[in-house]
């Protein structure tokens, strides 16, 4: 009797094997990070306990269909209800005042996604499949809402390390975007001062935009649908200006919520078996790769319009966009700001972030739909 | 003199200086924030402070006159 108690209260140590322990270690790391550095620690802090609590042996929190946190992952990630959900607050976050104002800044959007297409073209020489491709490439978008619903889609196995590459660069976007920018720029073209955005946006136009863009993404990819359109219904509920509180839980109470219950579920999915393999951190490379191309693509892009504007665009709003939002616009006001302290070009560097945002769900839709039409003539 | 604008609409969180305040080139004059980013808004040249037209927690428009310098 006795006996058989101390058996079962140190069956937990006999039962810890090494990717147990190597996780558990993982996990506190994520949670030092937040704790020590204050790195994202409304996501690592989640995510890190997470990985903790599923990793300790005999974890009765996952496998099973009682599991507490395996209850949270199939209610909210295993379906993609939670990157919705998040959409809608971030889309009452967006203002896309300053692209409206300057709707040339979209094309910079759209090159911060062709980091997404090169990535993919490497992940399928590296011999990652079609589909679990696609899902990597999507780190490049540098959101974490976007990743976890394609990868969810179509590479749940990869959905851990995706995920966690996908919000680990985000919040390295301030250390991997300045030397690129600073390599691929000349001094002279970072001191352009751009014109201070003096038009603003009516009410009509800013009401009809979110309406508009919906229905244009959803005829040309319909499988986007649910991002674009709890994008654009936060955005909806923000601009027209009548459901005010609507907006703000949106901002802040629905995005903190799934914020939560969407990192304690990231972390329990980091399971050793799935998470320390070789792939995993392939995958960190090839994110590298997505965020480091569409950054530079951006810049290229960015340089060609310096140059067919006459000198008047700076070249460094360009790698604003990648969709981490507002992190790169931060990073191109920063920079422009060391070249010149008189140059503000934060207003124009929103323009391009938000329009990369909205690129970037474009992206991940057309994606979607062409892996929705591989995949129905094999099975119908 | 040297009129100091803000160059977006947004919200005075730090104010470094009061009038009668020596400034260099390119000092650190005011904090702001817009859309939840701060930035720095640095002196154009190196002069004195004549006025400061905004408090801390304030928010202003775009061109709002924050402080002139001579």
């Amino acid at each position: 009797m006795f006996e058989s108690a101390l058996t079962s209260l140190i069956s937990g140590i006999q039962n810890i094997g090494f990717g147990q322990i190597v996780m558990i270690l993982v996990g506190g790391g994520l949670i030092y990070l937040a704790v020590r550095h204050k790195i994202e620690p409304l996501l690592l802090v989640p995510i890190g306990f997470g990985a903790v609590l599923v990793n300790l042996p005999l974890s009765p929190l996952v496998g099973s269909s009682h599991g507490l946190l395996q209850i949270i992952y199939d209610f909210g990630v295993a379906n993609e209800l939670f990157p919705c959900l998040i959409f809608i607050g971030v889309g009452a976050m967006c203002d896309f005042g300053p692209l409206l104002e300057n709707p040339k800044l979209l094309l910079l959007g759209a090159a911060g996604q062709f980091g997404i297409f090169l990535t993919i073209i490497l992940a399928l020489v590296l011999g990652f499949g079609i589909k679990e491709s696609c899902s990597i490439g999507i780190i490049g978008a540098c959101d974490g809402p976007t990743s976890i619903y394609v990868s969810s889609k179509y590479a749940p196995l990869l959905l851990p390390a995706i995920s966690v590459a996908a919000y680990s660069y985000m919040s390295l976007v301030p250390i991997i975007q300045p030397p690129l920018m600073r390599a691929f720029t000349t001094q002279k073209e970072r001191t352009v001062r751009m014109a201070a955005v003096k038009k603003s946006v009516s009410y009509p136009v800013r009401v009809l935009f979110p309406l508009v863009v919906t229905v244009f993404t959803c005829i040309i990819a319909p499988m986007g649908a649910p991002l674009i359109g709890t994008l654009m219904l936060g955005n909806f509920l923000k601009e027209s200006l009548v459901a005010e509180r609507l907006s703000r839980a949106a901002q802040n109470e629905l995005a903190n919520v799934v914020t939560l219950l969407l990192g304690i579920s990231i972390g329990a999915s980091m399971v050793a078996e799935t998470f320390l393999k070789g792939e995993t951190l392939i995958i960190f490379g090839l994110g590298l790769a997505a965020i480091s191309l569409d950054t530079v693509c951006g810049i290229v892009l960015g340089k060609i319009m310096y140059r067919l504007s006459g000198g008047k665009v700076n070249p460094l709003i360009g790698a604003a966009g990648i969709s981490a939002f507002p992190m790169s616009a931060r990073v191109v006001q920063r920079e422009g700001q060391k070249a010149d302290p008189q140059n503000f070009l934060l207003m124009h560097a929103v323009g391009v972030n938000v329009g990369g945002q909205i690129a970037s769900i474009v992206a991940a839709s057309i994606m979607l739909s062409i892996l929705g039409g591989v995949r129905f003539p094999v099975f119908t | 003199m040297t009129n100091i604008t803000a160059p977006m609409v947004g919200k005075i969180m730090k104010v470094n200086i009061k009038p009668g305040d020596k400034v260099a080139a390119n000092q650190l004059l005011i904090v702001f924030e817009s859309m939840k980013i701060e930035m720095d808004i640095y002196a154009p040249a190196a002069g004195t402070i004549k006025e400061v037209a905004v408090k801390e927690g304030q928010t202003v428009e775009s061109e709002t006159l924050l402080a002139v310098i001579e």
